[in-house]
């Protein structure tokens, strides 16, 4: 006889929410029925970030078959899997990346091949060796029957030490005991500039300013040219010598040298007073670096048998590489992919690597896709976290290295403490605070 | 000038207006006032009556600004309209609008205190972060109205009290499956009873104190296992899922699967009377009747801490879903709040004038209820450790359990009654009241649904308390119909993020926060994990020379030349500021020298 109303929550009774239930997950994000956000969140970044550090294994493989050193190597401008290595014997070799196969042998100089670079359309590539040549050679092999032959060749007055091509226009930039600006149409330098009585180690164009030349000389100088000027246009004397130069591609006002001082430094094209970041980490010589097509990392190769790898305003590097077997690295890419690095050492072999050493290869399913962005995110929320930044940073090298590294944290302790005592002990004012980054230029031109 | 307003002079006021209007003449005072609210202070006003002549001033260049930029504006409306004269107008331009309520559901913690006092970049990066997850709030808030299902609720006639309804007449009155959930086990022998339901609500764990223990699937009523342990038992509780319970015996806690075979007995933990499982940290803490509270890790089988809390036997306990802390009762009237990474409570309250006899917290970690042997009710403020009601209840109630929609049960001797928002009002009617067939034992509702479990001398009884569970649960949190895959899946899930024990603070979200301990504060823990001071003054030690170079007075010569070092930077800094500010002041007098304020011997009497 009584008449009530009632209504009761129907969330667990099949009938009604069986749509729900059987097609999708019903979602409440009601934050009381997740309890913990926080703490969970952070162990999550915590697996996430040790996850990380098990799966790094860079290495992908190895590209063999030269026969002896490899000094040079460049990236073909338009096609991914192509790459072209030239070793200390004058051998010149083509590599099928996909298949990690050599596809052509070229006997390309007498003595080291100390260049190549990729004509932009490629269709040609360039090479400079030890016998005073510039050959051109055509990216296709030779038909059956054809013998291997360049396409032109140039005799120089001395001996080529690098290479580098121009963006759009047929010419060319080589370095020796001068820069020198060729056509590919004549046999004789446009302009030859030079400052100074010295020998060039690296010639690079600026991607961006197309026009634009920088190289690294013997004197210990940092070249920029004009092409379009007679005279050089600035230089910059550091302390020691500066083996290779890179332009950052996205940021093409910046460029790296890697310097004998175990050193990288980044210039501002526009202000040369003093690097605008100091690279440090290495322990020996760098000799050679690559920026990341994204403009955002580089990679360096030295004589300490490792590569590293440095964001572009990072003082330190985020990752280094080695195994047992990698003797002194010469020179070192960068895939135009952004995925890979080539690393070729002095003992005959080219390393494949992975620019992102826990990076699954191959396909991701959508699922693992969003998985990885939401660790990738999390990473970073808690990265400070003293737990998690223990982990990421932590790296394995070598004892040698590892006891140089001490080694050199003591010497510069000792050095920065003397300079402390010196300024301590005199007459205040008198002996100024240098920056790091101002000590090691000496002067501009 | 305040008077005493009376209804005449209020009259005379109001002529007086209508007749300025009347005049046509315009005066700022004349405006519509503006209502005053409770929050205009009074101070404020009176401020305003002071400057009204500098305000009238303001007011009027204030206006001629304005006028500017509404010609301004107006003319811009123009172009614009000549523009778009084919264009069809939105009527309802941009988002909908989401209620300020729905919003604040969402809203994790201050949005201002995360960004204050920081700088810089991480300023930056802060300010980035708190816009994507204030979107991601307001996402949540708009997603909020795509929820399937509504909260229960039981309204009687008019005049009639909810609480008078019997639950025969609320199972009749809706459909048959709900109907079903009013039921009642009739297990007179080995009461009276402690419950557990398990964390999605589907299962329902039964321990009687002589020893029959029993799982049951209570929708379908099928029975999973039933195990007489031939001892007493003093409470049961599910671990993180269906698959295992533990069971506080006699002497010492075993755990079981639901098949009902011992997987474990463990002799660490002895004579156990309340258990708790924190299931995001895979805890099972245990109060013994000795006083000691004890953690057990359940994904490891080892014990985190025993706690001694030399507070006597404990036998109220609960804890918060919110932080997970431990809370306990105690025979003294007071409650302490525990975390297994201190060996003293973090908080201690007195909460009652007698002991302790039954507390709860409800699952935003706001509120607690407490009941004692003083026969008060009393419900208290978790953030600020304050009461906030205070009720008596004539039996006084000896068990309590709050809903996941913040209803509280509380039963005395064998009558069980469901109290509404005991936290909001002062309540004077229970919401639904129910007498069970013995003295009830153990009280608790069903995660996700609207039933609360009653464990009693005689058995076992599901009531239906309309609107007591959460409608809409969250698939990947908790699913009541998960699959097996499912379940497994989830488990692996849970156990990789199990939190771990050190993180368990009154404040969860502390992870989160920027840190800002100071230098010193950095330091010290710095100090205490190397074990030495790294930046401590080192005493200066002359070296031994020969020769006589080391008489005592020769020492000494030494020593002070390196004395006071440190000190010697500042005291030079404080020398050379003090030298300059005097030659400043020589200066300054000479200058008033020279600019020929000559001396004058009557110039004293020049005012």
């Amino acid at each position: 006889s009584i008449s009530i109303q009632v209504r009761i929550n129907q969330s667990s009774s099949l009938s009604s929410s069986i749509i729900h239930v059987l097609f999708s997950v019903p979602r409440n994000y009601d934050p009381t029925l997740h309890p913990f956000e926080v703490p969970r969140e952070y162990t999550r970044a915590l697996n996430a970030t040790k996850l990380e550090r098990v799966f790094a294994k860079p290495f992908v493989g190895s590209l063999d078959g030269h026969r002896d050193g490899i000094n040079c190597m460049a990236k073909h401008s338009k096609s991914l899997s192509i790459l072209l290595s030239g070793s200390c014997d004058g051998e010149l070799k083509l590599w099928d990346l996909p298949k990690r196969k050599c596809v052509r042998t070229i006997q390309a100089h007498d003595g080291f091949v100390r260049g190549i670079c990729s004509r932009f359309c490629g269709t040609s590539f360039f090479t400079v060796g030890d016998d005073k040549t510039v050959k051109k050679w055509n990216m296709e092999t030779p038909g059956y029957g054809e013998r291997e032959e360049p396409l032109s060749t140039i005799l120089g007055k001395a001996m080529f030490t690098g290479i580098d091509h121009h963006q759009k226009d047929a010419t060319f930039a080589t370095c020796g005991q001068t820069v020198d600006i060729w056509d590919e149409q004549r046999s004789s330098p446009v302009r030859s500039f030079s400052w100074g009585v010295d020998s060039f180690s690296c010639v690079r164009y600026n991607p961006v300013e197309t026009e634009l030349l920088a190289s690294c000389a013997s004197d210990r100088s940092i070249v920029l040219y004009d092409m379009r000027e007679a005279t050089p246009l600035k230089k910059v004397v550091m302390k020691l010598r500066s083996n290779t130069l890179c332009w950052n591609p996205m940021e093409a006002y910046f460029f790296t040298c890697s310097n004998e001082d175990y050193n990288l430094y980044t210039y501002d094209m526009r202000r040369l007073n003093a690097p605008v970041t100091v690279h440090m980490d290495h322990v020996s010589a760098v000799l050679d670096l690559d920026y990341s097509p994204t403009g955002r990392e580089f990679v360096s190769a030295s004589f300490d048998k490792t590569i590293r790898i440095f964001r572009k305003d990072g003082g330190h590097s985020r990752e280094v590489y080695h195994t047992k077997r990698m003797q002194h690295v010469i020179c070192v890419k960068w895939s135009a992919d952004n995925k890979y690095i080539l690393s070729g050492s002095d003992e005959m072999n080219i390393r494949l690597w992975k620019a992102n050493a826990s990076e699954k290869l191959g396909l991701l399913s959508p699922r693992e896709k969003e998985a990885h962005n939401y660790n990738q995110k999390l990473k970073e929320k808690f990265q400070h976290h003293p737990q998690l930044r223990r982990i990421a940073r932590h790296r394995h090298l070598p004892r040698d290295i590892y006891k140089q590294r001490r080694e050199l944290k003591e010497m510069l302790g000792s050095r920065r403490r003397k300079e402390k005592n010196v300024i301590k002990h005199s007459k205040p004012g008198s002996v100024p605070v240098v920056a790091e980054r101002q000590k090691h230029v000496v002067n501009v031109e | 000038m305040r008077r005493d307003v009376t209804f005449p002079d209020l009259f005379t006021t109001k002529m007086a207006a209508a007749e300025e209007t009347a005049f046509g003449r315009t005066h700022v005072e004349e405006k519509k006032k503006i209502p005053r609210r409770y929050w205009a202070t009074t101070a404020e006003q009176k401020d305003g009556e002071g400057k009204n002549g500098a305000l009238q001033k303001e007011d009027s260049t204030k206006k001629i600004r304005e006028a500017w930029w509404k010609k301004k504006l107006e003319k811009k409306k123009k172009k614009k309209a000549k523009k778009s004269v084919l264009e069809k107008k939105d009527p309802f331009p941009g988002q909908a609008p989401i209620p300020v309520e729905r919003v604040k559901k969402f809203v994790r913690g201050d949005v201002d205190k995360v960004t204050s006092g920081v700088q810089g970049k991480l300023k930056k990066i802060l300010k980035r972060s708190q816009a994507v997850s204030t979107l991601a709030q307001e996402q949540a808030a708009r997603h909020d109205l795509l929820l399937p299902e509504d909260a229960g609720f039981l309204e009687g006639d008019e005049d009639e009290d909810t609480c008078t309804i019997a639950q025969d007449d609320i199972a009749d009155a809706v459909d048959i499956t709900s109907g079903a959930k009013y039921f009642n086990l009739n297990l007179s022998q080995f009461g009276p009873y402690r419950l557990d339901y398990s964390r999605a609500g589907r299962h329902l764990l039964l321990g009687g104190r002589r020893g029959h223990v029993s799982c049951i699937e209570w929708q379908s009523k099928a029975l999973i296992s039933e195990i007489n342990v031939m001892e007493a038992v003093n409470d049961v509780k599910w671990l993180h899922n269906e698959a295992m319970f533990a069971v506080a015996q006699k002497k010492w806690l075993y755990v079981y699967d639901s098949k009902g075979v011992e997987l474990h007995c463990i002799r660490k933990f002895n004579d156990v009377l309340r258990m708790e499982f924190l299931p995001y940290h895979f805890l099972l803490a245990t109060a013994s009747s000795s006083g000691f509270l004890q953690y057990l890790d359940v994904s490891v089988g080892k014990e985190v801490t025993a706690i001694g809390t030399k507070m006597g036997r404990l036998g109220v306990m609960t804890q918060n879903p919110h932080n997970a802390v431990i809370h306990l009762g105690h025979p003294n009237g007071t409650v302490s709040l525990w975390s297994p990474n201190q060996k003293e409570a973090l908080v201690k309250m007195l909460c009652h004038r007698g002991a302790v006899r039954s507390l709860t917290v409800d699952k935003t970690g706001m509120y607690m209820v407490t009941s004692g042997l003083d026969r008060k009710l009393k419900v208290y403020d978790l953030r600020a450790f304050k009461p906030l009601q205070s009720y008596f209840l004539p039996a006084g109630a000896a068990c309590l359990s709050l809903s996941q929609r913040g209803l509280l049960c509380a039963s005395m001797g064998d009558v069980v009654q469901v109290y509404r928002d005991v936290w909001g009002t002062s309540v004077k009617k229970p919401y639904m009241a129910h007498r069970v067939r013995g003295a009830v034992a153990g009280l608790a509702f069903c995660p996700f649904e609207d039933v609360l479990g009653v464990g009693h001398a005689e058995g076992f009884t599901s009531m239906i308390v309309p609107g007591a569970g959460e409608a809409n649960f969250d698939g990947m949190a908790l699913n009541p119909y998960a699959s097996l895959r499912q379940r497994q899946e989830w488990e692996v899930k849970t156990l990789l993020e199990k939190v771990q024990p050190d993180l368990i603070g009154l404040d969860p979200s502390m992870l989160g926060t920027v840190d800002r301990a100071t230098w010193q504060q950095k330091h010290q823990e710095r100090v205490q994990a190397l074990g030495f001071d790294p930046l401590a003054h080192e005493k200066f030690k002359p070296r031994r020379r020969k020769k006589g170079r080391s008489s005592s007075g020769a020492v000494e010569k030494r020593k002070r030349k390196v004395a006071h070092e440190d000190q010697r930077d500042v005291i030079r800094h404080t020398v050379a500021a003090n030298l300059s500010k005097e030659q400043e002041r020589k200066k300054r007098s000479k200058a008033k020298l020279k600019a020929g304020v000559e001396r004058c011997a009557l110039k004293r009497f020049q005012k």
